[in-house]
């Protein structure tokens, strides 16, 4: 979404549309300059690319070919009010909104800062094989040394608030744990041994234990999961996780 | 004001990070007034510090969301030890008690029949019980406000259901083992319904949003179902 967003020569958060799994129809009422980025969603159009849409004209998004989600970014934002500092919509509460239905009108707004860029020189890369990196948790050492070995399918009962994975059974440490904050990648592990990655509508506060946490660099590919996908993790350091943010960091700012 | 729960702990503080763009400050293990204290004073002082994106106070911790493209862990860690070292000379901020008129039982509290048979009270003591008793925000937390009360009276005390209800309506008065709290949107849950305020908790279009902040004193008073 923040690509799409420098694309068209937003601010990296303006407010785009996200589609998970499927797309839909979007009619311009007026002539706008266009980016669909993240996965394929065949629209027939160039992905990681501005582009002009003529007035009348109407993108058409099916089912995925690649990963869970693509987006629209369209120049000057999606011209929808924030609440809370925020144009999303949080779909479990409905605060902010609720997630678009056919009919839906939008107005474009006005938050362009700068000239579309050129199309974008390479993607990133969604798919490494499932691979999650992770840095360890507040409650790391409460879990075998290897707990993360584990191959995991993402279950379907995933959604913006966390990712239900399947897979072998991470042994419970048991222990007293007091509620405590929990960030966003935390990996928690409940009585069952099931994992849940804590995603973007995540809550604020939890009292399953952690034992590792997915680096800023790979949110894209939690996004990027779709149900049934295999996924395992790889325990890196904290150095490492910032040197990865730090690419990838360069590489949305050259684009 | 008689004070809920009170364990005197040490006070052991750890810095730790919890992912590559967070930290987390423990104040021990224990649900403690002492801990409690800390959290606040804490919380206070660090609100409106730059690169800072998210403060999650909790029980005994406050985990510290920042933007790691404007700050190291060890920044912010500094910045931490410097606040708590001038927090402790601060006046923590006045405690405010807030009264939550509630409708106990019937459909507005479908659970308290189930309260009654756990602890072995008449549903009219567990909410004689239940309104006498002060109560303390310790935090305000999962996904929307939902205020976590200490206070709740330990005879009160009821498991959680064995499978969350779907739908719990807004403003519900709830018990969750040895918990209190009030559910400030519609949305699943576990714990026990005894009754239902119409005290609007959060909304989200208001400001400040929640009725009910960290440190508040918590009464409920019974009204009838036509004051509701």
């Amino acid at each position: 979404m923040r690509a799409g967003n420098l694309l068209v020569g937003n601010a990296e958060n303006a407010a785009a549309l996200e589609m998970t799994l499927v797309g839909g129809a979007f009619e311009f009422e007026t002539s706008a300059v266009i980016a669909l980025t993240g996965s394929d969603f065949g629209a027939g159009l160039p992905l990681w690319s501005p582009m002009e849409v003529k007035t009348g004209q109407t993108i058409r998004c099916g089912a995925t070919r690649s990963g869970a989600r693509c987006y629209l970014s369209v120049r000057g934002g999606i011209g929808v009010p924030q609440v809370m500092g925020s144009s999303s919509v949080h779909v479990m509460t409905g605060v902010g909104g609720h997630a678009l239905r056919a009919g839906d009108v939008l107005p474009i707004g006005q938050a362009a800062i700068r000239r579309p860029r050129a199309p974008a020189r390479g993607a990133p890369e969604y798919n490494s094989g499932g691979r999650l990196r992770i840095t360890p948790a507040p409650q790391a050492d409460w879990f075998a040394a290897d707990w993360y070995r584990g191959g995991y399918v993402v279950s379907e009962e995933s959604n913006r608030m966390g990712l239900r994975l399947r897979g072998p059974m991470i042994p419970s440490p048991g222990g007293h744990m007091l509620t405590e904050g929990v960030p966003l990648g935390a990996i928690q592990v409940p009585p069952d041994g099931q994992p849940i990655i804590l995603f973007v509508e995540h809550q604020t506060t939890g009292g399953y234990p952690k034992p590792g946490n997915v680096i800023s660099a790979d949110f894209c590919r939690l996004g990027q999961l779709r149900p049934r996908d295999e996924v395992h993790f790889e325990l890196i350091s904290l150095e490492q996780a910032l040197t990865a943010l730090q690419e990838q960091e360069k590489w949305l700012y050259a684009l | 004001m008689p004070v809920p729960r009170v364990v005197v702990r040490s006070r052991e503080v750890t810095i730790r990070p919890a992912s590559d763009r967070s930290l987390l400050i423990s104040f021990g293990g224990e649900i403690s007034m002492e801990s409690h204290h800390q959290v606040r004073l804490l919380t206070q002082s660090l609100e409106g510090l730059r690169g800072i994106l998210n403060l999650h106070p909790a029980y005994a911790s406050v985990l510290i969301d920042f933007d790691p493209r404007l700050r190291t862990h060890a920044e912010v860690e500094s910045s931490v030890r410097e606040r708590m070292e001038s927090a402790v000379h601060a006046a923590p901020a006045p405690v405010r008690t807030v009264e939550i008129p509630v409708c106990y039982g019937g459909d507005f509290g479908p659970d308290l029949p189930d309260v009654g048979r756990h602890t072995g009270f008449s549903p009219e003591r567990v909410v004689e019980l239940h309104a006498a008793a002060d109560y303390l925000v310790y935090f305000v937390g999962f996904s929307t406000c939902f205020p976590y009360l200490g206070g709740l009276p330990p005879e009160l005390a009821t498991p959680r259901l064995s499978a969350p209800r779907k739908h719990v309506p807004v403003g519900s008065v709830a018990i969750g083992g040895g918990q209190a709290g009030i559910y400030p949107l519609a949305s699943p849950g576990g714990w026990r319904l005894i009754g239902r305020t119409r005290l609007r908790l959060f909304d989200p279009e208001g400001s400040p949003p929640p009725l009910l902040r960290m440190g508040d004193r918590v009464r409920f008073i019974p009204v009838p179902e036509a004051r509701l």
